[in-house]
């Protein structure tokens, strides 16, 4: 009978330090996928790699709870499979056999999720913890959109063409005319010179000064 | 009566062409535009692979090369834009000349719209990422937008942040301030090339020609160095000969050719205006014929290149998203199934835990799925290939030369539209003459910038659909019936054989004779009854993109409202309609005029400032 009683306390009891199984109601499932992350240099999952896991978790837990001194023993992981998954739950460190709350671990992980990751050189999709969504990175949004700079640059080139192809006719023309009306001064100015100075043949009144006067 | 060189003293000096490879470039740019990269691959993909040639080839003799010989020789012979040479050969078919003016101003607005497209997306292709391969995330930053969550990312930034569409055409929307100014820029870097006439012009065409040759090299080289190159050109080409007994096919092949060429719109008659006279227009003809089909298949081989490693990589993730899903399931080791023996592993489970495989969303993962995909248009352009790009590495360099390779096809092609609506204003001497041509230049882009407001809507898409579709198919068949008709039938055969004698020293063989005399009028009639006539079977309707829809992403099909019908209705008409209104009108012109005449003694020519030979 005695036996019996023992017996039936001493499983009680084992069963009631069982706070850690599967699907247990304020546990977290993890999910390592090691070869994934690192290829070759993956290291082997296994016992100092769980103690440092537990230990980053007590670390998360005293950063996000400060005053209450989580320890490596707080942490209870089971269920290991070869996958590399497990479950974890947390203990308080004020009351045992009591576990601290689903949402107060979820915060704590989100809060120092970077800190776990590095920890383990994974990232939020090889270390994933089931049923913390990660919080997604914002993309950045510079102030300037680069693609108007691009397009100030393209415009600028284009209607700096557009200016210097309308423009530089007119400037050549204009510069054109001023040796133009230079050279013909010295054309006639030479020919009435040559034609006084022959005297002969027949007067061409081309070269005649009236010229310069019309020329204006 | 042939044209003799006296007749031309007193015409006025014409530009020309510093030399034969400005003038080949240019023609070769027109004809090679935007629909070699994204049509041709398309119909070779859907009709069968190799088995597409034939079609192609054969409407490439016995169409394409004999009208394009056809519009290089008499604006070669009659030195005029479209208008001029109509006017030329018979007065009654000066609305022929009209018809192509119309058509290349209104395939202009939108082609222009297309070119903003492309300006856009280069602007945006110089950012580390790249914008279209993230979602942004949605208001109160819990999550992705749902749009973009539902589609893909490349969908969302096309659909929503570059046109911002409608969920249809009749809803109009608002003016996309960023789309107006990539048009304006668009329109400017046109207006740029344009200034000078074909100084100017014969200049980029240097670069505009030729620079899509290079990226399509490039892009081939890269494309082969990838995994999954080789099955994207062996499902290209691998022949289906039973395809050849679809008649669609034909008329695919034979449309394909015909707006390939770009005949018809009076940009190559232009171009061809400013050559000297004594030019073997023959082998230019058939050089930018087989050119542009070359150009054809070589852009398929590269593009396909391209498509065959995105459908190997989406075949991928399809089968690693399975093994993801197996392994978690499982709790199989990290990296224990891989891609090499997922076969076998899904076997030996499906084998032993059959209820709990079944159990899982697994996606059913075949390459040919993939690479069935198919898209042509800007649909391959901005949606299928800036997704592939995305997997490259170095993602900016090859969507930067991309997009340039588009911009330089597109400007090249925009040219011969461009020069089809300026030359025949030269020709109508509707212009007085101390508007230099800079000026006009600069208000015909103005108008057209202006016109081509309404693609820049929320709608616009589905407008430059319907210009797309409507404007730039049954009027052109038309007017290049009218044209071969025109030359062969009332300018004469004999005569058009003397002026190809006097230009290039020998008269057309049997070949060209035969095409121009019965094979390309049958074969153009054909295809326009053909095509007027499917098209005319059903009611048209058209895709359009409505986040509402229940089967978003899939873009849900409505039919045109009546209005766009009717406005459809009058794209087709109204180009063409010039060509029997100027006709009758002649006609009652000519009478008037003969019955006049007739009354006094002494008459003044009909045709005095025209090159008499009627």
């Amino acid at each position: 009978m005695l036996e019996k009683i023992l017996i039936l306390l001493c499983l009680s009891s084992a069963l009631a330090e069982q706070p850690c199984k599967p699907d247990a109601s304020d546990g977290y499932k993890v999910r390592l996928s090691i070869k994934t992350a690192l290829g070759d240099e993956a290291y082997v999952w296994n016992e100092n790699e769980m103690f440092l896991f537990r230990a980053t978790l007590a670390f998360a837990m005293r950063s996000h709870l400060n005053g209450q001194e989580f320890d490596v023993s707080n942490i209870i992981v089971c269920d290991e499979t070869p996958r590399v998954t497990f479950w974890f739950v947390v203990t308080s460190p004020l009351n045992t056999s009591g576990l601290v709350d689903k949402g107060v671990v979820e915060e704590a992980i989100r809060m120092s999720r970077n800190r776990i990751n590095s920890a383990f050189l994974l990232t939020d999709k090889t270390l994933e913890f089931i049923g913390i969504t990660p919080t997604l990175t914002a993309p950045v949004n510079p102030d300037t959109p680069p693609w108007l700079i691009v397009f100030g640059v393209v415009m600028g080139a284009v209607g700096a063409g557009i200016i210097v192809v309308l423009v530089s006719p007119l400037v050549l023309k204009k510069r054109k005319k001023n040796e133009e009306t230079d050279e013909d001064e010295e054309e006639t100015g030479v020919k009435a010179v040559e034609n006084g100075s022959t005297r002969e043949g027949v007067y061409n009144m081309s070269f005649s000064d009236d010229e310069r006067l019309t020329q204006m | 009566v042939c044209l003799d060189k006296e007749s031309y003293s007193g015409v006025e000096e014409r530009p020309k062409w510093d030399n034969k490879i400005q003038y080949l470039l240019t023609c070769i740019g027109f004809a090679v535009g935007l629909g070699n990269i994204w049509r041709f691959p398309y119909l070779c993909q859907i009709y069968g692979g190799g088995a597409f040639l034939i079609p192609y080839l054969i409407a490439l003799v016995f169409e394409g090369l004999p009208l394009l010989y056809l519009e290089l020789a008499i604006g070669q012979r009659l030195r005029m834009g479209s208008i001029g040479v109509w006017k030329s050969i018979s007065p009654l078919l000066g609305g022929v000349g009209i018809a192509s003016m119309i058509v290349s101003f209104l395939v202009s607005i939108f082609y222009n719209t297309i070119i903003a497209w492309v300006l856009w997306y280069f602007f945006h292709s110089f950012q580390n990422p790249l914008p279209w391969s993230q979602c942004p995330l949605n208001d109160n930053h819990t999550g992705y937008d749902v749009e973009c969550e539902k589609s893909t990312s490349v969908n969302y930034f096309w659909y929503r942040q570059t046109l911002n569409i409608t969920p249809d055409i009749e809803t109009s929307g608002s003016l996309q301030w960023w789309l107006v100014i990539c048009l304006a820029s668009a329109w400017c870097v046109v207006y740029i090339c344009f200034i000078k006439g074909i100084e100017s012009m014969g200049k980029a065409v240097y670069v505009t020609a030729t620079f899509p040759y290079l990226v399509l090299t490039i892009f081939l080289v890269r494309a082969l160095t990838l995994p999954g190159a080789t099955d994207g050109l062996v499902y290209l080409f691998t022949p289906d000969w039973e395809i050849l007994k679809n008649p669609q096919v034909w008329l695919d092949a034979a449309t394909q050719i015909f707006f390939s060429l770009s005949v018809a719109f009076g940009g190559l008659i232009a171009f061809s205006s400013y050559n000297s006279e004594r030019n073997n227009c023959e082998r230019d003809a058939v050089l930018v014929g087989v050119i542009n089909s070359a150009t054809s298949l070589y852009a398929s081989i590269s593009i396909f290149s391209i498509l065959g490693f995105k459908a190997t990589n989406a075949y991928n993730s399809c089968r690693e998203d399975n093994i993801l899903d197996l392994t978690n399931h499982f709790e199989l080791s990290d990296q224990n199934m891989t891609l090499e023996n997922y076969y076998q592993w899904y076997d030996y489970l499906n084998s032993t835990f059959p209820d709990e495989v079944a159990s899982l969303p697994l996606k059913s993962c075949n390459l040919q799925t993939f690479l069935d995909q198919s898209a042509s248009g800007t649909g391959l352009a901005f949606i299928v290939f800036t997704e592939a790009v995305m997997e490259m590495p170095g993602s900016q360099v090859w969507a930067i030369l991309f997009f340039i390779m588009l911009l330089s096809l597109g400007l090249s092609s925009m040219f011969g539209n461009i020069e089809g609506v300026l030359t025949p204003m030269h020709d109508l001497k509707i212009v007085p003459k101390w508007i230099p041509n800079e000026v006009l230049t600069a208000i015909i882009c103005l108008a057209s910038f202006l016109m081509s407001l309404i693609f820049t809507l929320g709608s616009g898409n589905y407008w430059v659909e319907v210009f797309n579709g409507y404007v730039g198919s049954v009027p052109l068949l038309i007017i290049a019936f009218f044209e071969i008709i025109g030359v062969i039938y009332v300018y004469g055969m004999k005569n058009f054989s003397e002026d190809i004698y006097f230009m290039t020293g020998s008269r057309p063989n049997i070949y060209w004779k035969a095409c121009w005399m019965v094979i390309s009028p049958i074969m153009l009639l054909a295809v326009l009854i053909a095509y007027v006539g499917l098209q005319a079977q059903k009611h048209p309707t058209y895709p359009t993109w409505n986040p509402d829809y229940e089967l978003f992403p899939q873009t849900q099909v409505k039919d045109y409202p009546d209005w766009v019908f009717a406005i459809i209705l009058l794209l087709c008409i109204v180009p063409v309609i010039s060509i029997p209104v100027v006709a009758l009108y002649e006609l009652i012109c000519c009478k008037i005029q003969r019955s006049s005449a007739r009354a006094e003694p002494t008459h003044i020519s009909f045709h005095d400032n025209k090159t008499g030979f009627i």
